[in-house]
């Protein structure tokens, strides 16, 4: 066949993955050696701005912040998923009612949403406070509360002196994170099911006749052959996470990654570098790639423990 | 057969039957009270759209937006503001809403009744130009769509039938650039954008979304599953390549074309950081680079914002409920989430 006639049908979407994802995509390598004040270019620096990027403290706050709200979202989400899985799993009426629902706040905007939830974490009037006041506990600050978690459960234990160290994510970090959770949950959760439904009836009934209990059944069937969708959800959930920027550029602040920066997440740090007044491009860029390396090692890591768990 | 045995058995399935019994109950209450998580945040948005920024600050909230009326001489309900009660005679001060001379009352009069403020969609919609917003985005949504589509169909073509030097390589190549997150290469496009001197225009929220590499996927790998004796026959026939793409493969491949469609559309009606980075004017920013920016300049008219919400995400839903099936089974194929 005709190479010519091959590289016509492949031009229209050619230049644009060449113009707008190779070009980009190579230039943030080099960006992150040049110096760069708004879009202009004006010098080379080799590996300076690396070198200052492992002394910014900022940086390596935002590098722990994201770390904090991945570990927060993503085991939650996929323990909770799987489980909202398996009860629709179990041959339930109305099945399609259910999804529907789960699967609503994947289709509406981030923006909108986190919106509504700024609002019900309001600490005067907001609906969860509300909540929390009816089952007789206090109102908290929410997004406005700078503290970590276990720093305010040992001033509410009256301990008195805290670790700075062990203070862990803020209580605001955890609003953004439950946010998260709710709204990508149901993604996950029609996966989960896909895969539920994708194990064979016959090893149910093999598990039921050899005397298995509920929970062997579970351990024994359908966790090792789940384990594809869960490994799929575990890597996309995890990727998906590092990139945050939407929820914390609505829900925080002002000034954004607000209270005392304990929301400033990298790709926001990376977005405040880049593009307000006086931040530098080629320092954005390298951030940028640290976390590309971040995901990419993540990826490959996660990749070589669960394969030898992974029963295909 | 042994009787006891059987009685037995009947006894233990009666009690495996119980205890299911009781297990359903549980998969049903596990279930709603997702359920009641997953919706109340949508009551509660519309539920704020509808009040007056008075009930707004109303603790502990309500979930009905209502107003203070008292019945008129002909029988209607008039809505009224309490200016005063007084206790001791049972009489209030109130004054109407619509504007009036001041009356009173007796205080058992005034009711409490249903009010739906629809009033603030439309000072919502006028309080920023969400009119241009909506223009913006359902124009660059359009566009993108059908750029995609074809982009994605003549390139995938390519991929899967012809065959030339490097044909695989080149695909994996694509493959690859589609794991890179949009994160890490904004900055560059910003620069590329600013040097074609796109930055506030059409073109910067279109043309570089016109390819699709995951759409390029999804058509080649169902285009691969359209048996070469059809191509080849077709051919003999005197069919030119394009003509056997357009009138045979493309009708062959609906169902993945509606996908790709659907999480197209999905995708740039929510997209965010890439339209924030790339706009700065009202006239080319999209609706919810636009809702950002009305929230963050309204900060306390909670009913305003909910208003705008709700008129920001009521397209997509109204959409998805008609065809939640397709659009759930798009979105899990894509991968998508944000």
């Amino acid at each position: 066949m005709d190479p010519l006639t091959a590289f016509l049908y492949l031009v229209p979407a050619g230049v644009v993955v060449v113009v707008f994802r190779m070009i980009p995509i190579a230039s943030a390598f080099l960006l992150s050696f040049f110096d760069v004040k708004m879009g202009r270019i004006r010098g080379f620096v080799g590996l300076a701005q690396y070198a200052r990027l492992f002394q910014d403290p900022t940086f390596f706050s935002s590098l722990g912040t994201t770390a904090y709200y991945v570990a927060g979202v993503v085991p939650v989400s996929l323990f909770l998923a799987l489980f909202a899985a398996i009860l629709l799993n179990q041959k339930i009426r109305a099945l399609g009612f259910y999804r529907t629902v789960f699967f609503l706040p994947v289709v509406t905007s981030l923006v909108a949403v986190s919106m509504v939830w700024k609002w019900i974490f309001h600490p005067r009037l907001g609906l969860l406070n509300y909540f929390f006041q009816i089952l007789g506990g206090g109102s908290l600050q929410w997004l406005e509360e700078p503290r970590g978690i276990f720093q305010m459960v040992a001033d509410a234990a009256g301990w008195g002196w805290w670790p700075d160290g062990l203070a862990g994510p803020s209580l605001a970090l955890i609003a953004v994170i439950v946010v998260a959770v709710w709204r990508g949950i149901g993604y996950n959760i029609v996966i989960f099911l896909a895969g539920l439904q994708n194990i064979p009836d016959q090893y149910y009934e093999a598990a039921r006749i050899d005397g298995a209990n509920a929970r062997q059944v579970f351990w024994k069937v359908t966790w090792p052959l789940l384990s594809p969708t869960t490994f799929y959800v575990l890597l996309s959930t995890t990727i998906v996470s590092f990139q945050v920027f939407t929820q914390i550029y609505l829900m925080t602040g002002p000034p954004v990654g607000g209270p005392m920066g304990t929301t400033k997440v990298i790709v926001y740090y990376l977005f405040e570098k880049g593009f307000d007044a006086g931040g530098n491009m080629g320092y954005a860029s390298a951030v940028a790639l640290v976390l590309f390396a971040i995901i990419l090692t993540l990826t490959l890591v996660q990749r070589r423990l669960v394969e030898r768990r992974v029963y295909y | 057969m042994d009787h006891t045995a059987t009685a037995r058995d009947l006894e233990m399935n009666a009690g495996y039957r119980a205890r299911r019994g009781l297990g359903r109950a549980g998969v049903y209450a596990g279930l709603w009270i997702g359920i009641v998580i997953m919706i109340v945040p949508f009551l509660w948005m519309i539920s704020t759209s509808l009040k007056s920024p008075l009930e707004i600050l109303e603790f502990p909230p309500t979930w009905i937006p209502s107003g203070h009326f008292v019945a008129a001489e002909d029988g209607t309900w008039q809505e009224i503001y309490v200016v005063s009660s007084d206790e001791a005679t049972g009489t209030s001060t109130v004054r109407p809403v619509e504007g009036g001379a001041e009356r009173r009352v007796t205080t058992s009069a005034v009711r409490d009744r249903v009010r739906l403020r629809l009033g603030n969609y439309l000072e919502a919609w006028r309080q920023a130009p969400f009119a241009r917003y909506y223009f913006n985005t359902v124009l660059v949504t359009i566009f993108v769509v059908a750029g995609v589509l074809v982009t994605s169909s003549l390139a995938a073509y390519a991929f899967a039938r012809m065959r030339f030097w490097g044909r695989d390589n080149l695909f994996v190549v694509f493959l690859s650039m589609m794991m890179v997150p949009q994160p890490v290469y904004i900055v560059p496009s910003y620069i590329i954008l600013v040097r074609l001197g796109w930055i506030n225009t059409y073109q910067a929220l279109i043309v570089p979304w016109l390819a699709h590499i995951f759409s390029i996927f999804l058509l080649r790998q169902h285009f691969k599953t359209i048996p070469n004796d059809l191509y080849d026959a077709a051919i003999i026939d005197g069919c030119s390549r394009f003509a056997f793409l357009w009138r045979v493969m493309l009708p062959l491949s609906k169902a993945v074309l509606v996908a790709v469609v659907i999480f197209t559309i999905v995708g740039t009606w929510n997209s965010f950081l890439w339209p924030l980075v790339m706009t700065d004017t009202p006239d080319v920013r999209p609706l919810q680079v636009g809702l950002a920016r009305f929230s963050q300049e309204q900060g306390t008219s909670h009913e305003l914002m909910m208003a705008a919400a709700t008129f920001c995400i009521a397209p997509l839903v109204v959409a998805y409920f008609f065809a939640q099936k397709q659009i759930i089974q798009s979105l899990a194929t894509s991968g998508m989430k944000s």
